[in-house]
């Protein structure tokens, strides 16, 4: 028995120069909000495309305030556009009810899903991933050829902890990681000192922004947050 | 007509397979297709046909459909998937994703989500048969 759909993943990637996964070894960082944000900041002058993975618990159509879009079908399916960057997440076919899959599936969904979705050229597309390093992690690294990493973690050892298994892990396969973030800081802390000892790039940091949650779905005032401004530094590094 | 990127599929591994046996000639590709991704048969024979080009002119693609089998994991109930009460909307989106089911059917016996796709799921390749 073959699968038939991993042989066109990487062809329907192929006019996407940068592939991004922004991942974190535990979940509440705020992987989706900065996936999000730096989707949003980049395609004010790139071709940018977001592409949620976090299959059972996503989020980042509630942080966009995704509504009335869906995509369309092609010879495959198109993401739809909004805020000018191509936005694609299972919310569109799970009518928002609970997804509740186990590996097996999540990995059989997440080939699908890259299977059939046709992409147009991007400069780059932004992977929200779910926390940890089971099935989708392990499919990314394992399918999608141009996969690079960013990842997100608070100021917390318990954090701290999670990621950095998950950067032992993506070194020991030698998956480039462009750098980490560390996010909602609050005074003094040891992450950056941490993260440079292991020889990653330490990106910068994003203060606790208290003003932040309540322009969740709210995509102007999003990108007035201090939070918004801080990513927008960081983003200047990126690409 | 998202069965034009299953039949993609179908025709760039069969060619990625011929190259590593070496198949001169490929004779026959045996498909094999779930339930529950509901496939427009018609759509996807069409879609091989424009997609297959010269090289595999001469093929046959066999195109069978497989029954749905599932399985509650939380009752050990199984059953074979009927579209059933599924409205089209559902069906469509599990057209697209199979494991969106898990959002719209239940186990008939206990009522979980918690159930697995033993056989049936979405489109395989059984067999490539071809000449050195």
């Amino acid at each position: 028995m073959i699968d038939p759909r991993r042989e066109i993943i990487n062809e329907n990637l192929k006019n996407i120069k940068n592939i991004i996964a922004i991942s974190s070894g535990k979940g509440g960082v705020g992987k989706s909000v900065i996936a999000s944000t730096l989707a949003l900041l980049l395609a004010k002058n790139k071709k940018v495309g977001l592409l949620d993975l976090d299959f059972t618990s996503p989020s980042t159509h509630v942080i966009l305030g995704v509504n009335n879009v869906f995509p369309e079908e092609k010879n495959g399916l198109i993401p739809p556009k909004i805020f000018n960057l191509e936005y694609m997440s299972i919310i569109f076919y799970s009518s928002n009810k609970v997804s509740p899959l186990r590996g097996k599936e999540i990995s059989n969904a997440l080939i699908e899903l890259l299977a059939i979705t046709k992409w147009n050229t991007l400069d780059l597309l932004l992977i929200d991933m779910p926390p940890g390093i089971s099935d989708a992690t392990l499919d990314i690294m394992r399918l999608v050829k141009k996969i690079k990493f960013i990842i997100v973690t608070t100021s917390s050892l318990l954090s701290f902890e999670t990621v950095r298994k998950l950067i032992d892990l993506l070194k020991s396969q030698k998956m480039p990681i462009i750098g980490i973030i560390e996010n909602m800081k609050n005074g003094k802390s040891f992450i950056e000192k941490r993260v440079k000892e292991k020889g990653i790039s330490y990106l910068g940091w994003i203060p606790f922004d208290p003003e932040l949650e309540k322009w969740i779905g709210k995509v102007e005032k999003l990108l007035n947050t201090s939070f918004a401004k801080k990513l927008g530094k960081i983003s200047e590094k990126l690409i | 007509m998202h069965e034009w990127a299953l039949g993609e599929a179908i025709i760039s591994t069969v060619s990625k397979i011929a190259k590593i046996r070496k198949l001169r000639k490929v004779e026959k590709v045996e498909i094999r297709v779930g339930e529950l991704q509901q496939i427009e048969m018609d759509v996807f024979k069409y879609a091989i046909s424009q997609l297959k080009g010269k090289k595999f002119e001469k093929t046959k693609f066999n195109i069978k459909t497989v029954k749905t089998k599932l399985k509650c994991k939380f009752c050990n109930y199984e059953w074979v998937f009927k579209r059933g009460k599924l409205k089209e909307k559902e069906s469509e989106f599990i057209h697209f994703i199979p494991e969106i089911a898990h959002s719209y059917l239940k186990c008939p016996k206990c009522g979980s989500p918690d159930f697995e796709i033993v056989e049936g799921r979405g489109v395989w390749i059984e067999s490539i048969k071809g000449k050195r």
